[in-house]
């Protein structure tokens, strides 16, 4: 008897499991079909050409996402140009340079800066770089593309110095090894041999803390003034799609144009990250099988 | 020489980068708590926000906080606990397990804002649960599982299988091998896995957005369909909306100390639970 009632917990529990599962899997599945269809809706009264050519992004009436695409990327672009050189040779000094020691103790900071809460390096851009930046370069509004810039490079850095490391440390042992009894010494085996066959696994982590970047809400919202317009300089105040959505969402009426355009810039910037992450993820299995 | 000297340099640029990482956090820190640090007391956490936010405590946004990560709690961790169980114990590996897998990863690079829309029409509207607490918490829940799921699966990847084989051969059950043999053994790495990801959903603003937070709600509301007051919002809105921004910096910056302990403090939970963890092994 007791073993038959076991054999119906353990069944029933399978079941339980298998429910959760899935239920989970609907759940995440449905964020996907929300933001296809609300975009449908979106695109059922404004034509995709209008929304990919125009050069206005105005609530009212017109709905072009090219101003807010060309902020998020330029503001994204700017962060890697600082964050990419900045992240790798640190994970060089990391993985091949510092001491066992000097690791312990860098392992946390970079655990720490990848804690601060977005938030918080936002209330920095207003109160510290943004004022600094006015400073620098006389002018008056200090929140604008650099300012953000600077700042997704560092919420950007622990992705890239983790991931970069990690690439470093899966080149094997031998390739050191050849290159060393070759007769190069130790920095031109890690710029020449080292750096070069990590690079599938750099580049997995450069498109990763891209990815970051792009969908990074509160930084930007905080740091990049907001002007809609498309920008010509990194001193020009930009609004990218996630500080548009986080700006205009909470005042518009429930499924009106505006409403869905909000559910299409999304769409659209979902879309870039998936297809960023994809990339990644790629390039992180090519390292894989080279080294297997 | 001349080579010596160029090694010189490339030491410096690797060096340099690194001590630069090192001072952004550095710079970080000592900003937040040099100017915060005079504004935080005791007063300043148990008391309630007075003269339009000027004055008085931040104790509404610091409940709000702990009631909203407690909703995400309840949520994800069983959900995402059962999910990745489902993963890595029952199902059998395919290409639909590894489609599954896939799409969990990419989920936990979706932007946290669009989480906040899909929280918005399925929590707020469709399930007419309005902004309120609970369509907050449920929002930071659905950001959160993918991390759960990914880091539970991680840590019972690490449980060797002849431990399941060895007890499956004493006659027990599959069920009963996971509760009794698996899940205590895990136990240490599920944790570490759902402090963080806990802690990262503390300090998220954007998902809440549209879901529930407000700047003010007169005192403390425990019920789960009432808006309420969270740490960063609070901080954000001190720092971009207030009528007086410069009059309530220091408590912008007090608000910021809090936040940013409260989320390190989970951190330090997690990395000693990790630490002995491994000493144990």
């Amino acid at each position: 008897m007791t073993g038959n009632r076991r054999e119906k917990t353990d069944w029933f529990f399978k079941q339980i499991f298998k429910a959760t599962g899935f239920i989970t899997l609907a759940l995440l599945g449905g964020i996907f079909f929300m933001l296809v269809y609300n975009s449908f809706s979106f695109f059922a009264e404004i034509s995709p050409l209008d929304f990919f050519t125009g050069i206005q992004w105005d609530p009212d009436n017109k709905y072009s996402i090219l101003p807010l695409l060309v902020s998020t990327l330029f503001v994204a672009v700017g962060s890697m140009i600082i964050a990419v050189p900045l992240g790798i040779l640190t994970a060089a000094y990391l993985s091949e340079v510092a001491p066992k020691k000097v690791q312990t103790i860098l392992k946390p900071v970079i655990e720490m800066l990848a804690a601060i809460p977005s938030v918080a390096i936002g209330f920095l851009g207003i109160v510290l770089l943004g004022p600094g930046i006015s400073k620098l370069f006389g002018i008056q509004n200090g929140l604008n593309a650099l300012n953000g810039s600077i700042l997704l490079a560092i919420m950007a850095l622990p992705t890239i110095i983790t991931i970069s490391e990690d690439a470093i440390n899966a080149v094997p042992k031998s390739h050191r090894e050849a290159s060393l009894a070759l007769g190069a010494d130790k920095w031109e085996t890690l710029f020449k041999i080292t750096i070069p066959a990590a690079l599938p696994g750099l580049i997995a982590a450069v498109l990763l803390g891209l990815g970051r970047a792009l969908g990074e809400t509160m930084t930007v919202l905080m740091a990049t003034g907001n002007a809609s317009a498309i920008p010509r300089g990194f001193l020009d105040s930009v609004r990218t799609i996630t500080a548009t959505i986080a700006i205009e969402m909470g005042e518009v009426p429930y499924q009106t144009t505006h409403y869905f355009a909000l559910f299409a810039i999304a769409g659209i910037l979902f879309l870039i990250s998936l297809g960023i992450n994809f990339l990644g993820e790629y390039f992180a299995n090519r390292l894989r099988k080279f080294h297997a | 020489m001349k080579k010596k000297l160029l090694h010189l340099f490339d030491w410096i640029i690797l060096l340099g980068s690194t001590l630069l990482v090192c001072l952004f956090l550095g710079i970080i820190l000592w900003d937040i708590f040099s100017k915060g640090m005079p504004a935080v007391s005791w007063n300043f956490i148990h008391q309630y926000p007075t003269n339009g936010m000027t004055q008085g405590g931040i104790l509404p946004a610091i409940i709000g906080t702990v009631i909203l990560t407690f909703i995400t709690t309840i949520f994800s961790v069983p959900f995402g606990v059962a999910c990745a169980i489902y993963l890595n114990e029952y199902a059998r590996p395919s290409l639909m397990t590894n489609i599954i897998r896939a799409s969990i990863r990419n989920l936990a690079g979706v932007p946290s804002i669009i989480y906040g829309l899909f929280g918005l029409a399925l929590f707020v509207q469709s399930l007419r649960l309005g902004t309120s607490v609970l369509s907050a918490g449920l929002t930071l829940g659905l950001l959160s599982l993918p991390y759960i799921i990914t880091t539970t699966e991680e840590a019972l990847k690490r449980i060797p299988n002849s431990m399941r084989e060895a007890t499956l051969a004493l006659g027990v059950t599959q069920f009963e091998t996971i509760k009794d043999v698996v899940l205590p053994k895990a136990l240490p790495g599920i944790l570490t896995g759902i402090i963080l990801t806990i802690s990262r959903a503390a300090g998220e603003t954007a998902p809440i957005l549209f879901t529930g937070v407000a700047f003010y709600i007169n005192g403390i509301s425990t019920s789960f369909n009432q808006e309420f007051m969270a740490l960063p919002y609070h901080l954000y809105m001190l720092s971009t909306q207030h009528s007086s921004i410069e009059e309530v910096r220091p408590l912008a910056y007090g608000t910021a100390v809090i936040l940013i302990t409260l989320v390190f403090l989970l951190n330090t939970i997690a990395f000693i639970i990790r630490y002995k963890y491994r000493t144990q092994d």
